[in-house]
């Protein structure tokens, strides 16, 4: 089921800007892969070229290579909608379909996508409210709209919603930067679960959380602002908060600059 | 209050100030409206619209000195400020609900059934009697079939503005809709005059459609335009990253998501063009008879009854008073279009409750 990523020389750019260069990394499957860095080192642009959703942004190009199990998303003739339902992603802010009920919203990617079977749906939906630990707080309330849950909630009804169309592959990009500590702990102990079955890579600015959920960490970073973001080093989660190789790594997770 | 008065004896405080009591507003109002109406006596005004000038201009003076004298200078602004946005409210207000009466005061004289269920068919314009069924269907099928062709354009269009439009096109299509928005009516009715005349066509319901029609599509634009902006880019990119296509993601979230202002807007264009009247005159010429086909031969339309009403009848009161009801009518139409519009938005917005 999880794939693995294969990124070699990826440069992505906003219009003439250069937003990050030549990174390449590999990402294992069934593992949790943390990006950490300072804000506008890139990592949340390289994370969205992961999916092909950097181009959405107008003006968004990317040069280089992103290998999903030797197959190169960026190569002529890939539909960057086929992509994405490989590779599903979560937003740093909660975002429900303020006009569909939880159930609805979780069915959104099954239903707009036109490829299910009905007697399925429901199945499909409990079993990705399960999956996100949501179920035992909303199976009462299924028809109530996804907006009037709480931000932690909604945070893990987006996470059912991506789980739904069963990727390869889940993006997070800064899930719990919104929310508090113990919904913050209920996405982490999801996001232990979920690694079984998908290969994450996840955006945070927390190093505990790093530290706490991923298997592996990328440490980005860029030489001054305007300049293109680098990754710096990526190695096992325990090397990197215990020894990492650079020393501008051990600078940031220790909180000591420049 | 007198708490207050005992902890002031204490300390003089600083955040404490002396205030006018609440009812000083309507005391200062009263006091306003006296004084207007002894000058207005006394200067020999025969304009009751002076008085009420007048009353409002010693209002907001009264209520600064006053304020001033008592709370200080910054108190006194903030109450001129709030007496401003009365006055102003009143003053845009008072000729809205003075329309309102005179309209239904002489509208309900001759307004009954037999006078919505009647054509003019038989009845001289100047005689009582009649009715203006034919009025109401044509104006139906008119604004029907101009919404049938505006409507649809116009959101389509404001879907290519939010959602595709880059670079030339997107810009010469806002500028041609800018420019379209101040077509006065009688420019877009000579426009489909001239077709008419070039194919030798006698006016017919549709003809007046299309005029409408133009008149109708720029203010659909806009506001479905600005309906569609407000939708947040987060949602897009929630359902892009489900694996949604484009298309669908338009149809199936932005355009739900926004579709209670959308149809509100639709609403109000189509009560503005409703009481268009010099395109109909054009186009459509009016007809005494029910013509319920609106391709063919002349049909009536609410708006042009009710200037025909004026104009053709040498001043006999049974035409005026048809005038009065026929407009009447065309006011609680576009009023219940209104409310079912404020009804659907409310009904299709986004729900929020738990």
């Amino acid at each position: 089921m999880a794939k693995r990523i294969d990124v070699s020389g990826l440069t992505a750019y906003y219009g003439s800007h250069k937003a990050i260069e030549d990174i390449s990394m590999t990402v294992e499957p069934r593992s949790v892969t943390a990006f950490i860095g300072p804000s506008g080192c890139g990592k949340s642009t390289f994370l969205r070229t992961l999916n092909r959703m950097h181009e959405v942004t107008s003006g968004g190009r990317v040069e280089g290579k992103v290998l999903l199990d030797d197959e190169d998303l960026y190569a002529a003739g890939i539909d960057p909608v086929s992509v994405r339902r490989e590779v599903g992603m979560v937003f740093q802010r909660p975002n429900p379909f303020p006009t569909m009920s939880i159930f609805d919203n979780v069915a959104a990617g099954l239903r707009l996508n036109g490829s299910y079977k009905k007697s399925e749906l429901a199945d499909v939906v409990e079993k990705s409210l399960k999956g996100a630990n949501l179920w035992n707080e909303v199976k009462d309330r299924l028809n109530k709209p996804g907006s009037g849950l709480s931000g932690g909630q909604q945070q893990r009804l987006c996470i059912a919603r991506a789980i739904a169309v069963e990727p390869k592959v889940l993006l997070m990009d800064e899930p719990c930067s919104a929310l508090d500590p113990i919904s913050t702990l209920a996405i982490e102990d999801l996001i232990g679960e979920l690694k079984e079955r998908f290969t994450i890579v996840i955006v945070t600015h927390n190093m505990q959380q790093a530290a706490r959920v991923s298997d592996r960490t990328a440490f980005f970073n860029l030489s001054a602002v305007g300049q293109p973001g680098k990754l710096i080093e990526i190695d096992d989660t325990e090397r990197i908060f215990s020894n990492p190789s650079v020393q501008a790594t051990e600078d940031y997770i220790s909180g000591r600059f420049g | 209050m007198s708490h207050a008065a005992a902890v002031a004896d204490k300390s003089p405080s600083t955040l404490q100030g002396a205030s006018l009591p609440r009812w000083s507003p309507w005391a200062i109002a009263a006091g306003s409206l006296a004084l207007a109406l002894v000058i207005g006596l006394a200067g020999g005004l025969d304009s009751k619209v002076q008085w009420g000038l007048i009353a409002g201009i010693l209002f907001i003076l009264g209520t600064f000195g006053i304020a001033a004298k008592v709370e200080g200078r910054r108190q006194a602004k903030d109450r001129v400020a709030t007496s401003l946005v009365w006055v102003a409210f009143l003053l845009a207000v008072v000729p809205l609900v003075s329309l309102l009466w005179t309209t239904i005061q002489r509208g309900v004289k001759v307004l009954d059934v037999y006078f919505l269920t009647h054509s003019m068919g038989v009845v001289a314009d100047s005689e009582a009697g009649g009715g203006i069924y034919h009025a109401i269907l044509g104006s139906l099928e008119q604004v029907g079939l101009a919404t049938a062709i505006g409507a649809p354009i116009g959101i389509l269009t404001a879907i290519y503005l939010v959602e595709y439009g880059r670079g030339g096109l997107a810009k010469s299509v806002t500028f041609f809709v800018d420019v379209m928005t101040g077509i006065p009516s009688i420019v877009a009715g000579l426009f489909i005059l001239s077709l008419m005349l070039m194919l030798d066509m006698q006016p017919f319901g549709f003809a007046g459609s299309l005029a409408l029609a133009i008149l109708m599509m720029p203010v659909v634009v806009r506001s479905t335009e600005e309906m569609l902006k407000l939708v947040p880019n987060e949602l897009r990119e929630a359902s892009l990253a489900l694996g949604v296509p484009k298309w669908r993601t338009i149809l199936k979230v932005v355009v739900p998501t926004s579709i209670g202002g959308i149809i509100t807007g639709v609403m109000l264009a189509i009560a503005r063009i409703a009481g268009e009247t010099a395109p109909v005159l054009l186009l459509v010429f009016g007809n005494p008879f029910i013509n319920a086909n609106p391709f063919e031969g002349a049909q009536a339309s609410l708006p042009l009854y009710i200037y025909q009403q004026y104009s053709q009848s040498a001043g006999s009161t049974a035409a005026y008073d048809r005038a009065w009801a026929a407009s009447l009518t065309l006011i609680a139409f576009v009023m219940i279009l209104n409310m079912v519009a404020r009804g659907i938005a409310r009904w299709k917005a986004p729900k929020t409750g738990r």
